[in-house]
């Protein structure tokens, strides 16, 4: 199809915007929520906080979209509605955000891959024509910019580090890697939101992606491992097994107190 | 943001009034800190049916003083008179450090927490958000990081190698 000759997109519907929104706001949400897990038990206190500080950005990220997203689908489901009462098979993040916390440095490389991710997402967000998911994303570039910088000092302190933490943290890259096939792999959603001007051009995003994650590995001295198959894509609802017991924990008292006030 | 129907003449006592009663209010977290040095409130508007719509610049999305921060606004107009208030967020632009005032800035160092440095927002600025803050406490620049995060989302934790003691520097964004 020529793109001269091209009517112009349809308007994504609401249901499309609603899903995309959500899958914005459920990575952020999913990931806060197992940065929080680490509360208390990080290697030093300053770990502690950083990660714990790196959760509270992504959960008010994760409660801006989701509020946008509750309005937009005027259902009368409010951002808790949304947190709280979906089912694991509703939740729209990418699978990389639910993997366990493992070591710390599986989570530093959880948290690097998916920092470099959303600041690409973010950035390009922030120009929007959704003036509201424009002002989200760039409130949330700067947060984006400094939760990267700690993990990108980490990854390089851990890769560049000893012999034992520069093979434990290669090793968590090898298992988290094949995660982050469906961050840049635009389906059909993606890319109507992407030519509607709302959305990321994900193909853009993954070349400055990967040219940030390459500068650093190198810098970490770790090797980029190749992409294989991969089955996952949590961002259409097919999850991996991690989901459901992080949704147990996180939705349990809303869940079995319903209408409880804090 | 749009409000309905604002009246620009004829309310001036009322909103000096409002605003006056919104400078005292501190921000919950850094207490010597008025709400206004910090550079969050972003208007203060009255309506025709008479509610006083005031907008505020959160910090960091997740920042768990927001909520404080409003319902101390709202006590603060109620205790001058205003019965019908309402407090909401103004994302746009993004708040920054830049817009600590400078009476903000001398307060947070006279609290011992190392003021952002200015104009952070720009090129230059940046370079200088990387460089060494003074110690609040007995000057010296020979200083250093200790955790990019802090006790609260807005400071990051230094310590002076001259005093040996740590302090807090607000976040630059």
């Amino acid at each position: 199809m020529s793109a001269a000759a091209a009517p112009a997109p349809a308007a994504p519907s609401a249901t499309t915007r609603v899903e995309y929104l959500l899958r914005l706001a459920d990575t952020s949400l999913v990931l806060a929520q197992r940065l929080g897990e680490w509360v208390g038990h990080a290697p030093a206190i300053e770990e502690d906080l950083g990660l714990a500080n790196t959760a509270l950005d992504l959960l008010g990220q994760s409660r801006m979209l989701l509020s946008y997203a509750g309005t937009l689908e005027g259902a009368g489901r409010d951002e808790d509605a949304l947190a709280f009462l979906r089912s694991e098979h509703e939740f729209r993040n990418a699978t990389l955000a639910e993997q366990p916390n493992g070591d710390f440095g599986d989570t530093v490389v959880r948290q690097f891959l998916i920092d470099a991710y959303q600041l690409e997402v973010f950035e390009r967000l922030a120009a929007s024509s959704d003036t509201r998911l424009a002002e989200i994303a760039a409130k949330s570039v700067k947060e984006t910019r400094y939760h990267l910088r700690y993990s990108s000092s980490w990854l390089i302190r851990l890769g560049d580090g000893t012999p034992e933490s520069h093979a434990r943290v290669q090793a968590s890259l090898d298992r988290l890697w094949p995660y982050t096939r469906e961050l840049c792999d635009p389906d059909e959603l993606d890319r109507a939101m992407a030519d509607a001007g709302i959305g990321a051009d994900l193909h853009a995003v993954r070349e400055s992606w990967l040219k940030r994650v390459d500068g650093t590995l190198a810098e970490a001295t770790l090797r980029r491992p190749a992409d294989g198959p991969y089955r996952w894509y949590g961002k259409q609802g097919r999850h991996s097994e991690h989901l459901g017991h992080l949704l147990a924990v996180m939705q349990h008292l809303p869940r079995s107190n319903p209408g409880a006030q804090w | 943001m749009s409000v309905a129907g604002l009246v620009a003449s004829g309310t001036g006592d009322a909103l000096a009034r409002a605003r006056q009663a919104i400078a005292t209010v501190a921000d919950p977290e850094i207490p010597v800190l008025q709400l206004v040095d910090l550079g969050i409130i972003r208007s203060v508007e009255l309506d025709t049916a008479g509610t006083l719509h005031v907008g505020v610049s959160p910090t960091y999305s997740g920042c768990p003083a927001t909520s404080v921060i409003s319902a101390d606004i709202e006590a603060a107009l109620r205790a001058a008179g205003f019965s019908s208030v309402n407090v909401h967020d103004v994302l746009s632009p993004p708040w920054t450090s830049d817009w600590i005032s400078d009476e903000g800035r001398r307060k947070l160092h006279a609290y011992g927490i190392a003021p952002p440095p200015k104009a952070v927002a720009s090129v230059r600025g940046l370079l200088a958000a990387e460089s060494k803050p003074a110690c609040p406490l007995c000057g010296s620049t020979d200083t250093e990081l200790l955790s990019e995060f802090g006790s609260t989302p807005c400071k990051a934790l230094h310590r002076c190698r001259s005093c040996l003691e740590p302090f807090d520097r607000f976040k630059c964004i």
